[in-house]
């Protein structure tokens, strides 16, 4: 295997310094004359990078996702210490992490339960019987020289996951997809090992050994980066929903390796790279799109893709080859002498007798135990509320947002349609200006649905009611009514007043008796005063009732 | 077989030890010794009760490696076990069948046998970090195989692979509660070279010596 890999390297190297000659002579050429270039000689040079081209514009990127999320529990998967982010090094660590022997694994209930309650989720069929295999490699940080995992039987396998992106012309099109998951399983986690290279050794930090972690093994059903980054997201939301994971990447509870590679539509599958270090959901979207991008280029100047592994490195933006493994790593999967056969139970009917309650794990009780799934909660927001898609998808995709928008309709007469707008545009607009969460808004939603109030009673026009929001999200602590008190926005419905002021406004500017009367035109000529009179004026249009005009 | 010897020594050691305890080492036919899985075959003449028959029967191989001088002794006089305990108690009924019940395969019923090249050599001693030394450990594991290689003889249409002994037993799940760790100083005691509560490794895995390099050292070795 070590043979045959680098000997198509050292191959794809003779042919790419073959065409980089090639090319450079082109480019010589061309110096020379620019006629030349279109003319003898170099025509033969252009032809096969004009085939080369529609072969790569053919070329569609294939990729499969294999996560892997950290089970929120106590303790771990198979020892009773405790599960901690960030706890002094090796503090959390049993005897069992540290593969002391003497020692032997006790499988966690909630470990069974989450992977039961992720499978319903994700619509797979839980195997009622399901066993574990010991996958053996060398790692400094896994002493026991094997990892505990479920390989031939998993806990839940061919589930699906339906997730929704922003695609379209626009990327304002609410699309949905679909991609297969092969299985769950349950296995442990390694130690953590943090590489000092100026001494040449690496420091080994066990407080992560042992800690139960689903993989969910994804088929090759996606084909680009925003649709891996949308289903990542997803995945997220919906773990973070039924509680079994916080789903938070920068802390690694949810770890992210893609498989990538690219072929010709109808042909078979091209070979795979598979993508590791991707820290965040953003990079899920970048690192992929490189890889296809650099495939596609390696193919095109008529290399081969070799199976490797391959880094992200978040600050170029690229993906670095990791160190060689030679060949394909053979892990000699071994049934777990350990640990009998994991059984899960239907229903109270199917359990034997005289078997201990706190033994079983029943399906039919998980489900009905189910919260709202993300996508259901969406339909919902759609068909109660009657807001368009994209906006569900955006109030769902926030933290918090849809409970925020609920309370809102809730103290409001408004329609849930200009909540919403307001919601979208005002509310998210300043947060996501100045990078705040909505945690920290300083509108609360009463305060936003005591401003649509105010609107919807016709006190004040919808653009004096947006300076007010602007005035409340500097000051939270002043009531609506107050604020327009002070900035004196109320609504001047009273005829006399109005024709007043206009005909201050129109005395003021007799060259412009000229411009049709509309109301715009007006707004605009109070605003010319801006600069040279006081806020007052601008006020004064604002006042305006548009109607009455 | 080699290894097939040794746990049959020790298992009938074990026996041996247990039926002198109860019954009382006097009590036994002379010229036993009974010392911890040394010498067990005496040549006491074989009480001829019917021999038990297990269902499928153990085979053993019908040709036996040269180096193996006492085991061919042994084929030659039978199995030279002292079988006169059951004598001793009459309504003991042993489960240990009192004669060899092996028939020899035949070389006809097995597979061919795996050659184990040297590309395997370099793999295994990666994989499983044995060191097979030189030729003779190749051999050695040749010979294993081949011993295993009886397991083809034996019919499993229908049968379900058993994955764990303990098929017939719950997998006992516990309460989701933290009853250990924060032993840092014992478990960082183990280790000869620790960094401010880490421990500590070398910066990856360190590649084996390749089988020039290995033949290198092994000529400045004194052996």
């Amino acid at each position: 295997m070590a043979a045959s890999s680098s000997g198509s390297s050292t191959l794809k190297r003779t042919l790419c310094t073959f065409i980089r000659y090639r090319s450079v002579r082109c480019v010589r050429q061309c110096n020379a004359s620019i006629r030349t270039v279109c003319t003898s000689g170099s025509t033969s040079q252009l032809q096969p990078k004009i085939q080369s081209k529609g072969v790569s514009s053919q070329l569609r990127g294939v990729v499969g996702l294999e996560i892997h999320a950290q089970i929120h529990a106590t303790s771990k998967l198979f020892a009773c210490s405790r599960v901690a982010f960030c706890s002094p090094p090796n503090s959390s660590v049993a005897f069992l992490d540290a593969s002391l022997p003497g020692t032997l694994p006790v499988l966690n209930r909630r470990c069974v339960e989450a992977a039961v309650i992720t499978g319903l989720a994700l619509n797979c069929t839980i195997n009622r019987k399901s066993l574990f295999d010991r996958k053996h490699y060398f790692y400094a940080d896994m002493p026991a020289g094997y990892q505990i995992t479920q390989q031939r039987l998993p806990i839940a396998v061919n589930g699906s996951l339906i997730y929704s992106y922003f695609g379209g012309r626009k990327r304002n099109q609410v699309l949905s997809r679909c991609v297969r998951i092969k299985q769950i399983q349950l296995e442990q986690d390694s130690g953590k090992s943090l590489h000092d290279d100026q001494r040449s050794q690496t420091l080994i930090d066990l407080n992560r050994a042992g800690v139960g972690l689903m993989e969910l093994v994804m088929e090759a059903d996606m084909s680009c980066g925003d649709e891996a980054a949308a289903a990542v997201r997803e995945l997220q939301l919906i773990l973070q929903t039924l509680g079994t994971c916080q789903g938070n990447m920068s802390e690694g509870q949810l770890r992210v390796d893609a498989n990538v590679s690219v072929h010709c539509p109808g042909e078979p599958l091209g070979v795979r790279t598979e993508v590791k270090n991707i820290n965040s959901a953003r990079y899920v979207a970048r690192a992929i799109d490189y890889e296809i991008q650099r495939q596609k280029k390696v193919l095109e100047n008529g290399g081969i893709i070799v199976n490797e592994t391959r880094a992200f490195d978040s600050k170029s933006g690229t993906t670095i080859p990791m160190r060689d493994k030679e060949g394909l790593q053979d892990y000699r999967f071994m049934p777990e002498p350990n640990l009998p056969p994991l059984f899960v139970y239907e229903d109270e009917a199917s359990v034997p007798a005289g078997v201990n309650p706190t033994q079983v794990v029943m399906i039919d009780r998980l489900k009905a135990e189910l919260p709202e799934l993300p996508g259901v909660r969406r339909a919902r927001m759609v068909d109660q509320y009657k807001i368009l898609p994209e906006h569900s998808f955006t109030l769902v995709n926030e933290d918090g947002l849809t409970e925020y928008f609920e309370r809102v309709v809730r103290n409001t007469k408004a329609e849930p349609r200009k909540v919403i707008g307001w919601v979208m545009k005002e509310l998210l607009g300043n947060l996501n200006q100045q990078s705040l969460k909505l945690a920290q808004s300083p509108v609360s939603p009463e305060a936003l649905a005591d401003l649509l109030n105010v609107l919807e009673s016709g006190h004040i026009s919808s653009s004096a009611a947006k300076v007010v929001f602007q005035e409340m999200w500097k000051a939270p602590e002043k009531a609506v009514e107050q604020l327009v008190k002070e900035l004196d926005l109320g609504l001047v419905s009273d005829r006399e007043k109005l024709l007043k002021i206009c005909q201050k406004v129109v005395d003021t500017h007799p060259e412009q008796l000229n411009v049709p009367t509309t109301k715009s035109n007006l707004l605009t000529i109070g605003g010319l005063d801006l600069e040279s009179h006081t806020k007052l004026k601008w006020k004064n249009t604002l006042q305006a009732d548009p109607t009455l005009m | 077989m080699f290894p097939c010897c040794f746990i049959r020594r020790s298992f009938l050691s074990s026996v041996v030890n247990v039926r002198s305890g109860a019954s009382g080492l006097g009590a036994t036919a002379p010229g036993s010794k009974v010392t911890a899985g040394r010498r067990l075959f005496t040549s006491q003449s074989l009480h001829r009760a019917a021999p038990l028959r297990p269902t499928q029967p153990r085979c053993r191989l019908s040709e036996l490696p040269a180096n193996g001088a006492w085991s061919t002794g042994r084929r030659a006089a039978g199995c030279r076990w002292s079988s006169n305990r059951s004598s001793s108690n009459a309504d003991f009924s042993s489960k240990i069948p009192q004669f060899p019940t092996w028939e020899p395969v035949a070389e006809s019923q097995l597979p061919p046998p795996t050659k184990v090249s040297l590309d395997l050599v370099d793999k295994l001693e990666r994989l499983a970090l044995v060191d097979f030394g030189n030729q003779e450990g190749v051999n050695c594991l040749e010979k294993a195989i081949r011993f295993a290689d009886q397991l083809h003889v034996v019919n499993t249409d229908g049968v379900e692979p058993m994955d764990s002994v303990l098929e017939d037993r719950p997998l006992y799940l516990r309460e989701d509660t933290v009853r250990e760790g924060d032993c840092a100083e014992e478990l960082l005691r183990l280790s000869k070279h620790i960094v401010e509560e880490y421990f500590v490794a070398p910066p990856g895995n360190i590649p084996l010596p390749t089988r020039e390099e290995r033949s290198a050292m092994l000529k400045h070795a004194d052996f």
